[in-house]
């Protein structure tokens, strides 16, 4: 620019100035604040009264956290130490109740000598999900520890003999031995149903005899936990996780079925998620813990905590199955065309080109469904579970506690905080790597 | 609109039209609801042909040509392409959509797939070659039309002609026995209009049967061997592209060409 303008033009400067550092107000915290906080007389006064409520809040909080009682056994014992330390009992935390019970606040009346089983199944709960969340810095091998999780982690929580998971993962194998088998020789739709009927015969009929026959020989298995026993934030991390996990599949099935041309399926879909989206949740947990009963045949005994965990899972899949039709309407119809043109079949186009894009626009949504999930588990404590709202309940059942709510809100607040946390962090970070449109 | 968008001479030793019949299309008819978009179409397309589908917006190009790859349905009469007849049978389907490649207007890129993911997809998933090959494959097309350096990036980071030539090449990574254009460059601008149709005269120079719904006459007149000229739905003429525009029979034509051709 300049080089052409030197012979046109008739005065050019020929010497830059040095380019001067700009004056104190405007750098530094002084220049940011007057940038941002003090820009307009009106920014001015939202300044002062939000700094003003946060020093309010602050100053009632931080003491309240800080000025607090550890070694207590009781509310009483608390308050007293508190009137002897600082003469009154007002603003200031009795921690003594969670250090007397954080346990059992995560875990329950789980056997504190088998504590370590949950934890396991939490490490490995977070080895199953790194290649699955971190695909291209995790090795695809860890894959196999995914695969297996479903399997061994009822196992590790319930404990009983290792034949029962083994029988379960048989059953996957023979449906899977007798598709492949019989695909070549009956054609894909009666192979189909053959796979999925043997497992189901394996799992009816033959799988226990099979089982306690390989327990009589090789008597493999961990000390049993009842489903009553089990509580706090490991119950709702356990329906939190397992409800997550399943929801996404389903969501996505059912969001096919429901843009699907095929009337039946489409109809199934269209009235099983408007159906679960207009009944509250709490409905769908009274089914689960009075009504399923009346369904199942007398004398069977079907865990309560896989119930819960059901109606929680079909609850999420159908709000997951909106957001997801949401994702699946936003792309534009050239997509499909394009699937089509290159001769894709259905699954195939759906699989490669439609889903990951789909889902890409729906992580906002989706995230937001699983952090939903996760916090409805607190319902079940309205079934007599008892995840941590429900033990805090049990707590202050307790003569030494009566009383006390802040702290064990705040305790349990702070677990579920973490955790929602991280999911939402995540998928922003997910949603960044993922960004490949350069819109 | 533009004629001069071509400015090289074409080379037309390996045009040849065989004998052999690539497409025929026999009395077929297509109805959107109560409104008639395709009336009795007949033709009958020779391997190596070029043709060049014209016409007002609304006349049925997009629908006959996306008839040909089973992107729509028809109603009434029969269809036959590369020996396949078409009916509403899947497999059918599939198999003229992986002989038949396809370009749109607006690309259809995958944009969360890398231009090479982009041409290797449906060589891997449909014709079931192994990876290596198909990125051999995909490399050898991307050359060809002259963006072997932008394999790794995204559609999103490329130019509108540089787009369209990757769909061209991903069409061409199936190795179809015949190419279907509709409206390729008129979403582009005029540069770019000219690296597209450069790309498209290169193939029919290799004696690719191409069918291209265009406005771009220039293309007609130096590649196209048969023009054909649709209205409300009708072929209404069709003729070499020298007579089709020195000597255009049909009022109707004659109409569209002094429009087209602003005179
Ligand atoms: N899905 C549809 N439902 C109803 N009518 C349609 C549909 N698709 C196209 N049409 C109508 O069919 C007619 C032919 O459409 P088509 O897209 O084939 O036209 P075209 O010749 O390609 O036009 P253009 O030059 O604008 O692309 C148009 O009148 C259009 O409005
Ligand atoms: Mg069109």
């Amino acid at each position: 620019m300049s080089d052409t303008n030197a012979q046109s033009v008739r005065y050019v400067r020929d010497t830059i100035l040095p380019q001067q550092p700009p004056p104190a107000s405007a750098v530094g915290f002084i220049g940011w604040a007057r940038a941002n906080l003090f820009s307009s007389w009106f920014n001015s006064v939202l300044t002062v009264i939000s700094l003003a409520f946060i020093f309010y809040v602050l100053s009632g909080v931080i003491p309240w956290v800080f000025q607090s009682v550890w070694n207590a056994n009781s509310l009483s014992e608390c308050r007293e130490v508190m009137v002897a330390t600082w003469g009154d009992t007002h603003g200031h935390a009795c921690w003594g109740v969670i250090k007397e019970r954080w346990l059992q606040l995560l875990f329950g009346f789980y056997p504190p000598e088998l504590y370590w089983r949950p934890i396991v199944a939490l490490g490995l709960l977070l080895v199953a999900l790194a290649p699955v969340l971190y695909a291209e810095k995790v090795p695809s091998k860890l894959l196999i520890v995914t695969a297996l999780y479903p399997f061994v982690m009822p196992w590790l929580l319930w404990g009983g003999t290792i034949w029962a998971p083994l029988m379960v993962m048989a059953g996957f194998g023979l449906g899977y031995m007798a598709y492949t088998i019989l695909s070549t020789k009956i054609g894909s739709l009666g192979a189909i149903i053959a796979g999925v009927l043997v497992p189901i015969v394996w799992w009816l009929f033959l799988s226990g005899a099979v089982a306690s026959a390989l327990a009589s020989v090789l008597p493999l298995a961990l000390q049993s936990v009842e489903s009553r026993q089990f509580g706090g934030f490991m119950l709702s991390t356990l329906i939190g996780v397992v409800a997550i996990g399943c929801s996404l599949p389903i969501g996505i099935f059912l969001a096919l079925g429901r843009r699907s041309d095929l009337l039946i399926l489409r109809a199934l879909c269209v009235g099983f998620i408007e159906f679960i989206r207009g009944v509250p949740l709490i409905t769908l947990l009274f089914v689960a813990s009075t009504l399923l009963n009346i369904f199942m045949p007398p004398g069977t005994n079907f865990d309560i905590i896989l119930r819960v965990i059901i109606m929680v899972t079909l609850f999420a899949a159908a709000y997951m199955a909106e957001v997801i039709r949401g994702g699946l309407a936003a792309l534009p119809k050239g997509q499909y065309e394009g699937a089509d043109s290159l001769g894709l079949n259905y699954w195939q186009s759906q699989r490669l080109i439609i889903m990951p894009q789909a889902l890409k626009i729906s992580i906002p949504g989706i995230v937001s469904t699983f952090i939903g999930v996760f916090k409805d588990t607190t319902l079940v404590s309205i079934i007599g579970l008892l995840d941590p709202l429900g033990l805090s309940n049990a707590i202050r059942a307790d003569a030494a506690w009566n009383g006390i709510y802040w702290e064990l809100f705040a305790y349990i607040a702070v677990l579920f905080f973490i955790v929602c946390f991280g999911m939402s962090r995540y998928s922003m970070s997910l949603e960044k790597r993922l960004r490949t449109d350069h819109r | 609109m533009s004629e001069l968008s071509i400015d090289r001479e074409v080379d037309r030793s390996q045009m040849q039209v065989s004998n052999e019949i690539a497409i025929t299309i026999d009395k077929m008819n297509k109805w959107y609801g109560t409104f008639h978009v395709l009336r009795d179409i007949d033709l009958t397309v020779y391997r190596g042909e070029r043709i060049v589908i014209a016409g007002p917006s609304g006349s049925g190009k997009s629908t006959l040509i996306r008839r040909i790859n089973a992107l729509e349905e028809h109603q009434k009469g029969k269809i036959t392409v590369d020996g396949t007849v078409l009916s509403s049978d899947l497999k059918n389907i599939d198999k003229i959509r992986s002989e038949v490649g396809m370009c749109f207007q607006h690309f259809n890129l995958f944009p969360h797939l890398t231009i090479l993911e982009n041409c290797t997809l449906a060589p891997i998933w449909v014709r079931k070659i192994p990876k290596k090959e198909a990125v051999e494959t995909a490399m050898h097309f991307l050359e060809k039309v002259k963006i072997p350096d932008q394999a790794n990036k995204y559609p999103g980071q490329l130019s509108g002609g540089q787009q369209q030539r990757v769909a061209i090449a991903r069409s061409l990574c199936m190795r179809p026995r015949i190419m279907l254009f509709d409206e390729p460059t008129s979403a582009l601008d005029p540069e770019m209009i000219k690296e597209v149709l450069d790309t498209m005269v290169e193939l029919a120079e290799e004696g690719m049967t191409m069918l291209c719904v265009t406005h771009e006459m220039g293309f007609a007149r130096q590649v196209a061997n048969r023009v054909i000229f649709m209205d409300q739905g009708q072929i209404v003429e069709q003729n070499e592209p020298e007579e089709f525009f020195n000597n255009p029979q049909n009022e109707r034509t004659k109409l569209f060409l002094s429009q087209i051709l602003g005179h």
